[in-house]
């Protein structure tokens, strides 16, 4: 499943104008960076309230599929700007962390 | 209410180059300021202190009383006294006695605040004793500026210069990392990225390789005072070498320790400095490396064979 049909039907909105809708192929929840890096699989949507640059660093790094922002934590523009250039889609979301976790593990497992 | 200086408002600071930000936070007024001057007494008169300008080609005059500023004679001050005709008089009844002044110690960026602030292009400096120590004027600012860039330019030059030769079959890349420059880390580690896709490296190996880049870079940025970063890509293995100009490590065990930082509250808001970069790098390492001297630097190495190992991940 694509990271735009993954917004699809968990209804979280996709922030970012242009992105690469690569296949996403799991996920991984942590707002430690750290952990991230050390953790994360590629192809992943990432979980997490690290609304700044360095995540889209990690991200990129990483080859993840995309990064999904919780808690309506505001998006800097940098941040965005760096995304659109790396290609990552930024996805946001009211909810937290866990409620958004089950939500997108039901949309690519199921 | 807290001032908020005009140069850091949304709309500017963008526009501001960072190293300009850093060098007028660095500096501090007495880096900049003029402290050979002329100055004057409240007996002076206008006419003689018109005669000091004019001879030295200078738009103000400081007015002390032992050590203490009470005064500016400016060049609008001698022309309301020809107007007026009081020319030929002391200045103390006339002089500007109203006076915005700086303190030596006060950053850079807080004088150029002033002069959006104020109409004034010059300000009188005191020191921490009230003393009156000299003069920022905007030419002063300017120059002080460009020196420091001039300085950084030079410490940059001087660390390119000493690039390695390369060999045969050996890519090397070098970057610098400053300190603190969350803006710019992680660049290296992309330079990286994108040179092994150039020579079609194998994905897992490009991961294992990025993580560790990244995180030896982060490493540098967070802890130490600055250093640089290299890159020796060879027939079979690809070697990335930080190395930093201090302050070293005292205990390098417990450095690698999982859990264990120095890192500060700021570093951790952001997600880092939870004491994983280094067990990271040492995951996705086939080598690893650290040597470090306390007051001197650290140096970590890690290697990473182009040949898949089995129990990478």
């Amino acid at each position: 499943m694509r990271v735009s049909e993954v917004a699809a039907k968990t209804g979280i909105e996709i922030v970012t104008k242009s992105f690469n809708d690569i296949e996403v192929a799991n996920g991984y929840t942590s707002d430690l960076l750290s952990d991230v890096m050390g953790f994360a699989e590629e192809e992943s949507l990432l979980i997490t309230i690290q609304a700044h640059k360095n995540t889209v660093a990690v991200a990129s790094q990483l080859d993840l599929a995309g990064i999904v922002i919780c808690n309506g934590r505001r998006i800097p523009e940098d941040m965005r700007l760096a995304a659109e250039q790396e290609g990552i889609a930024i996805l946001q979301t009211e909810e937290n962390q866990f409620v958004t976790s089950h939500k997108i593990y039901s949309a690519i497992r199921e | 209410m807290p001032h908020r200086f005009p140069i850091l408002s949304e709309d500017s600071a963008d526009k501001v180059p960072s190293l300009t930000m850093e060098i007028i936070f660095r500096l501090k007024v007495k880096d900049a300021m003029m402290t050979s001057l002329w100055t004057a007494t409240k007996k002076h008169t206008f006419r003689e202190i018109q005669t000091v300008m004019r001879d030295n080609e200078i738009s103000g005059v400081p007015v002390l009383d032992d050590n203490r500023l009470v005064g500016i004679v400016s060049v609008s001050d001698i022309i309301n006294a020809l107007d007026s005709g009081h020319i030929e008089e002391p200045i103390e009844a006339y002089m500007s006695k109203q006076l915005i002044v700086l303190e030596d110690d006060m950053p850079l960026s807080f004088a150029v605040s002033y002069y959006n602030k104020y109409p004034y292009r010059r300000f009188p400096v005191i020191n921490k004793n009230k003393e009156f120590v000299g003069i920022l004027t905007t030419k002063d600012v300017l120059t002080a500026i460009l020196n420091e860039m001039n300085n950084e330019i030079n410490i940059l030059e001087n660390q390119l210069h000493h690039d390695k030769v390369e060999l045969p079959n050996q890519i090397i890349r070098e970057y610098i990392i400053k300190q603190f420059d969350f803006e710019k880390a992680g660049q290296a580690s992309f330079k990286l990225k994108k040179l092994l896709k150039e020579k079609e490296v194998s994905r897992k190996i490009i991961r294992r390789a990025s993580v560790a880049a990244y995180e030896m870079e982060i490493n540098v940025a967070i802890h130490s005072n600055g250093g640089k970063i290299t890159f020796v890509l060879e027939k079979d293995s690809i070697t990335i070498i930080t190395k930093d100009t201090g302050p070293g490590i005292a205990d390098v065990a417990q450095a690698i320790e999982e859990g264990y930082s120095t890192a500060n509250d700021w570093i951790r808001s952001l997600g880092f400095g939870a004491g994983m970069g280094i067990p990271n790098t040492k995951r996705v390492s086939d080598e690893f490396k650290i040597e470090s001297e306390p007051g001197k630097g650290t140096i970590v190495k890690s290697v990473i064979y182009l040949e898949e190992t089995d129990e990478s991940q």
